[in-house]
């Protein structure tokens, strides 16, 4: 399963990368599954994308939690708490 | 167009004069209006590059305005948000909003500004005297949110 992935803010900054494809291994299900296992890539991944670590999520343009699960062609992004207005 | 991300100014009297224009039953119209201080967390802010997500944030703003027009029927709401390069006492956001009576329109612009805070997705960044530096969430912001019965979950 492909799907497609953005960076936003320190997140962005941390891992040097605003976006990326990436096919996904067998046993990648969730949004919380794809988070560690970016993780695994270490450095920079294993600090920004870390748990406890405060980091929001979206999956299609939707604020979303680890348990969603992930569709082929999905976009997630992952991001730090906004601070718009 | 109910919301806007914009990297131009913005006019708050035609943006008003807009939103209110052939509705005889609007009394009241209320607005907020975000500015760039020159003081944050005791720095001097010398500018703000503001980044977001084009096509969520659009639908997170259009959210916001589809939740506050059913808690306030009848009600117009306008946002418009600014992104990139802003500098002190620049504009940042306008959240306008329309009811028959006052209550009302503050009403919903406290909870239209309430919501934006913490869900929509805008990330600021400051250039201060030591250097460029991401603005915190702030957890009074979850806060508020909570007043209107919904979680932020947003600093945490």
């Amino acid at each position: 399963m492909k799907i497609e992935l953005r960076y936003f803010a320190s997140v962005r900054e941390t891992l040097g990368l605003s976006q990326e494809t990436v096919d996904l291994p067998e046993g990648i299900v969730t949004v919380g599954d794809l988070r560690a296992w970016l993780r695994e890539r270490g450095g920079g991944w294993a600090d920004a994308l870390a748990e406890g670590r405060a980091l929001r999520m979206a999956c299609n343009h939707a604020m979303t939690d680890a348990t969603v699960r992930l569709t082929d062609g999905c976009e997630v992004a992952f991001f730090p708490p906004v601070t718009g207005g | 167009m109910t919301v806007r991300v914009q990297t131009a100014d913005f006019d708050v009297s035609d943006e008003l004069a807009a939103l209110r224009a052939c509705n005889s039953k609007v009394g009241a119209v209320a607005c907020f209006v975000g500015t760039v201080r020159d003081l944050n967390e005791g720095s001097n802010v010398a500018a703000m590059e503001l980044e977001h997500y084009p096509g969520m944030t659009e639908k997170a703003l259009e959210a916001i305005v589809d939740e506050a027009r059913k808690r306030w029927p009848g009600s117009d709401v306008l946002i418009v948000h600014r992104v990139g390069k802003l500098y002190p006492m620049d504009q940042i956001v306008l959240a306008a909003t329309t009811a028959a009576h006052r209550h009302e329109a503050f009403a919903a612009c406290e909870f239209v500004m309430d919501y934006l805070k913490t869900q929509a997705p805008f990330w600021k960044k400051e250039t201060t005297e030591a250097g460029e530096r991401w603005v915190d969430a702030r957890v009074s912001d979850d806060e508020a949110l909570a007043r209107w019965g919904l979680d932020a979950n947003n600093a945490r």
